[in-house]
């Protein structure tokens, strides 16, 4: 009996002892490969660094999200890596701070399209159309091939959420890669990307994580998935596949940096953004998974083969289709709830 | 006495019952037993045959700063849960024994209904409420929420061991001068003790297999083990895992055990047949 | 004096009485103040919760006031337009703004920009007047549909997300259905029911058999046979979910030793379909089956199937007449047992289930750590909650309360 309350003391002073540090800065990414990378040239040198305690965590997106973490009270979240219309939907409703851009190396610092009031760009990257080359000779060339299931049996990955995916749809119904967002825009354009995801619906795989597709693929469990260029890359290299990506109407796209609304760990959060902002450290990660990078003084700093493998390189730009942030802002909520009702049908 | 000879039809229906029986059993049994030698598994792949056998994922397990931390947090959470429940529940189940209690089938009902009430609903309400007095994203959070499922366990256990206490008993103690708390010591602790160990068993098994409120009430600084389960099942299935799960079970099955055991010996005590 | 001394004695039999009772009482106290704070508070909160509708009054209150005094024929006045920007304008700073656009999206998607759009770029003083200001922003806040959504998001209670969870909502003609392609709970809520059910049935079909086996055999065979069935009962869940994955998954060890033995040619998607879900939660629920079951054929002694045999009954007739419904108190508590449990199922469905195959529990979620539109999340589990709770009161009925989970 005389031992319990000892116990309990101990168990309290444990218990609340992480309340009562300060430095603790939560980093949030995007798991798996990209997440280990990170890890090696952003999270372990910084903690190196500086001394500030970093505690990880993944994510597989959703502003919902990020609103639910803000909403409840002090976030466990500090820094979140976000996609575009996440941004700007953040950025308007508060749910971000307001970047003091001085902070992290100013504005100049980084290419234009990565500089926005409440973020600051991290990677460049791409959707791709990727298979096993190793299970499918006569690989497909286009998205139509993806939906074409008599000439590539076997079930399809796709991400779960109605973003990438009505691209996608429509591209593979026959609308040019021009004229996606147009097409998006009117009622009839979306009833027709749900109407062309329906037709393979049976065969469809959702994944969330961007680790998943290379895992789907490798295990046979599905022919074809849409996935993370980076991830794809990385496990041909990690794991000695022979996964082949389709770049011919890949959606090309960017993450940032934000900093949750509510954070205590501000003054850290900016330590860390300068530190991932810094061009010679942002030039290691190509090297480990092929994304592009932001800060402008980077680029002069990865090798020339390399740069033609990114998703920035003039060839990859060219075949590629920019995801329309504005259209995805305006209508991400919309979309969202039709796809998570149409899915869950 | 000899029973009359059963006739063809009944014998065969038996036979069928009993097939079916021991099918469901291995049913019940097979897939937890399967996955153990694959935890031993020298290779990578998740199938049989065994290109060998290997410690190798234990120790992936034992190195992977990941897990150990979830493992920690787990068993620190599932003994503070066991102290506060077995605390507060024993001394609820010993006013609930007192016939002279009023509503005391109302304040039973009260007591026993988180286990009634679907988890996830539970989650719900404690996110609104937690998040307001801040105790999301924190291990005192989730012990009071895993407490709180955990505490029927404890009354319950302690209320069957009470039942058959004679209350004359302590007033007999009373009556030989025993000052209180040395009568509750030495007369009510050991009839209880079976009842009160079971129930706190029971309590620290619902902590460690909690996942819906760890999900919905914690951040990544208090990470569980089954809530670290759950995350990276949801992405794949590898071996660390798995050696993850049989650890686990390995911690379980010891407390069933312990449970058989006082029952066992609890019986006995009262002298009953089981 | 007899009569002094036996009143003296009664009172102080009562004062004792009552001491005992009030020492009874503190020592239940502790716990119920505890439950009062984790779970009757918590599901009070969540009930209110599901009809409260705070955001409007809370961001532009003068608003709300007017909105709730106007009777909705027409348009509103301009006193409810200048009343509008002022509040509209100055909310722009706060958070008050963001919740409101996040509620008045839920009444029509694409509110929530026109919102915080127009709280944005309004800046007095209004030259044209309140109303030509807002119409510049957006030519939406001339029509009536935006000031009826307002007035219905104006009162501090709403049936918005109770009827929302049956996929109604408040029309101007009444209640009507949501259009097709975001009605999505009624068919999740049929789902849950006939998952549950149909996990009920596969756990009344194989827990039978056992149940019998157990209760017929010899004590110390049966004490072992129960330990098989407690074994995975004890085993954690997400243990018995993953070896589950093992075994369906595309290469797991069914579809390998199918393929192997030449079966089919073929792996079958067993994974993340309804069968998976429907055989795991079999087999997670299958001994809140045979625990009840085991115990009420336990208490039914031989001798009358004996007795009804040697009475010249058939044996299948002496079985179905005497033992079965004898049975019946037992059948019926397992099985609704299972099956609330059943419904309130989310991580095996979650695990091993499709998109398709997901239950009430996985909205409701969803709706809190997924997205936080709190007031769907309560909405759907009160829905739940009742569902469970007139389930438990016929369960309470047959069985007692206190048995549930013990077996």
């Amino acid at each position: 009996m005389r031992y319990l309350g000892l116990f309990a003391a101990a168990f309290t002073a444990l218990a609340l002892a992480p309340g009562a540090r300060a430095e603790e800065l939560t980093v949030v990414s995007w798991g798996g490969a990209y997440q280990k990378a990170q890890t090696e040239i952003y999270f372990e040198p910084f903690v190196k660094a500086t001394g500030v305690k970093l505690v990880q965590d993944s994510w597989d997106g959703g502003i919902g999200i990020l609103r639910s973490k803000v909403e409840a009270g002090s976030p466990a979240w500090d820094v979140v890596q976000v996609e575009s219309e996440e941004l700007q939907v953040g950025c308007e409703e508060g749910v971000f701070e307001k970047l003091d851009w001085a902070r992290i190396g100013g504005k100049d610092a980084y290419l234009p399209s990565a500089v926005s009031p409440c973020g600051v760009g991290a990677i460049l990257y791409n959707f791709v159309l990727a298979y096993d080359a190793d299970k499918i000779n006569d690989g497909p060339k286009t998205w139509a091939d993806f939906f074409n299931t008599a000439k590539w049996p076997g079930k399809r990955a796709l991400r779960k959420g109605p973003k990438t995916n009505l691209e996608i749809a429509l591209m593979a119904d026959g609308v040019p890669a021009s004229q996606v967002y147009k097409t998006l825009a009117t009622p009839a354009g979306v009833d027709r990307a749900f109407a062309a995801l329906d037709r393979i619906k049976p065969q469809l795989v959702w994944w969330e994580a961007g680790a998943q597709p290379p895992q789907l693929l490798a295990s046979g469990e599905v022919a074809m998935a849409s996935a993370y260029n980076g991830r794809i890359a990385a496990a041909n290299k990690a794991n000695q596949r022979h996964f082949q990506m389709v770049w011919t109407g890949s959606l090309y796209t960017l993450d940032s940096w934000v900093i949750l609304k509510g954070s205590k760990n501000t003054d850290a959060a900016y330590k860390f953004l300068a530190f991932a902002g810094e061009a010679q450290n942002q030039a290691k990660l190509p090297p480990l998974i092929p994304y592009g990078v932001t800060s402008k003084q980077a680029g002069s700093l990865i090798p020339a083969a390399l740069l033609q493998e990114l998703p920035t390189s003039p060839q990859h730009l060219d075949e590629s289709l920019h995801i329309d942030d504005a259209f995805w802002t305006e209508n991400i909520d919309r979309l969202n709830q039709r796809f998570n009702a149409w899915v869950g049908k | 006495m000899t029973r009359p000879a059963e006739p063809l039809s009944a014998r065969l229906a038996r036979r069928v019952n009993t097939v079916i029986a021991i099918l469901t059993l291995v049913f019940l049994a097979a897939p937890v037993l399967a996955i153990v030698p694959l935890s031993f598994s020298a290779g990578s792949f998740l199938t049989y045959p065994l290109p060998g056998l290997s410690l190798r994922w234990y120790s992936d397990f034992l190195s992977s700063p990941l897990w150990t931390r979830a493992l920690g947090t787990s068993l620190l959470l599932g003994a503070g849960t066991t102290l506060a429940a077995t605390t507060l529940g024993t001394l609820a189940a010993l006013g609930l024994a007192n016939s002279r209690l009023r509503l005391r089938g109302v304040l039973m009902a009260l007591i026993v209904s988180p286990m009634i009430v679907p988890v996830v609903v539970l989650a719900v309400g404690m996110t609104f409420v937690f998040s307001a007095a801040g105790l999301t994203n924190s291990l005192l959070g989730l012990l009071l929420a895993h407490t709180t499922l955990a505490v029927p366990f404890v009354v319950i256990t302690v209320t069957a061991t009470l039942s058959g206490f004679d209350p004359g008993l302590l007033r007999a103690a009373a009556s030989l001068g025993a000052p209180p708390l040395a009568a509750f010591r030495r007369v009510v602790l050991p009839l209880i003790a079976p009842g009160l160990l079971s129930g706190a068993v029971f309590a620290f098994a619902t902590s460690f297999d909690e996942v819906v409120l760890a999900l919905f009430l914690s951040g990544p600084a208090q990470m569980t083990l089954p809530k670290q389960m759950f995350l990276s099942l949801r992405e794949t299935i590898s071996p660390t895992l798995l050696a993850a799960a049989v650890l686990m079970t390995l911690v379980s099955t010891s407390l069933l055990l312990a449970i058989e055991l006082l029952r066992r010996r609890s019986a006995r005590l009262r002298g009953g047949e089981r | 004096m007899a009569a002094d001394a036996t009143t003296a004695l009664r009172r102080r039999l009562m004062r004792a009485e009552r001491r005992a009772r009030w020492r009874a009482f503190a020592l239940v106290a502790p716990l119920l103040g505890f439950l009062a704070f984790t779970f009757a508070v918590p599901l009070a909160s969540m009930l209110w919760r599901a009809v409260a509708d705070p955001e409007l009054g809370a961001a532009l209150p003068r608003t709300a006031a007017l909105l709730r005094a106007w009777n909705g024929a027409g348009m509103p006045s301009d006193t409810v337009f200048a009343a509008a920007t002022e509040e509209l304008a100055r909310a722009a700073q706060d958070k008050a703004a963001g919740l409101l656009a996040k509620r008045l999206n839920y009444e029509e998607p694409g509110y929530r920009t026109l919102i915080l759009k127009t709280a944005n770029r309004l800046s007095p003083p209004f030259a044209q007047g309140p109303r030509a200001a807002m119409e510049a922003i957006d030519p939406r806040w001339g029509e009536r549909a935006i000031w009826l959504a307002m007035r219905r998001a104006a009162a501090p209670v709403t049936g918005f997300y109770l009827l929302a969870a049956l996929d109604l909502q408040q029309g101007e003609q009444g209640v009507v259905a949501v259009p097709a392609e975001r009605a999505i709970f009624r068919i999740v809520l049929g789902r849950t029911l006939g998952i549950a059910a149909a996990t009920t049935a596969a756990c009344l079909a194989l827990g039978f058999p056992v149940a019998l086996l157990l209760a017929r055999a010899p004590p110390r065979r049966a004490g072992l046979l129960m330990l098989l069935v407690l074994l995975p009962f004890w085993t954690p869940l997400l243990v018995r979910i993953a070896a589950w994955i093992v075994l369906l998954q595309e290469h797991g060890v069914i579809n390998d030793t199918l393929t192997g033995l030449g079966l089919t040619g073929q792996p079958l998607p067993l994974l993340y379909s309804r069968s998976a879900v429907l055989i795991a939660m079999t087999h997670v629920l299958l001994p809140y089956m045979i625990l009840p079951l085991y115990s009420v054929m336990r208490s039914i002694p031989p001798v009358y199937l004996r007795a009804a045999a040697s009475l010249g009954a058939p044996p299948f007739a002496a079985f179905r007449r005497v033992f079965l419904p004898q049975c019946l108190p037992g059948i019926a508590a397992g099985s609704l047992l299972v099956f609330i449990l059943a419904i309130g199922y989310y991580i095996t469905p979650a695990l091993v289930g499709g998109a398709a195959d997901q239950m009430i529990s996985s909205q409701i979620a969803f709706y809190t750590i997924g997205t936080a539109n709190w007031g769907m999340a309560a909405a759907l589990s009160a829905v739940l909650l009742a569902a469970t709770l007139i389930l438990y009161a016929a369960y309470a009925r047959l069985a007692g309360i206190g048995v549930l989970r013990l077996g």
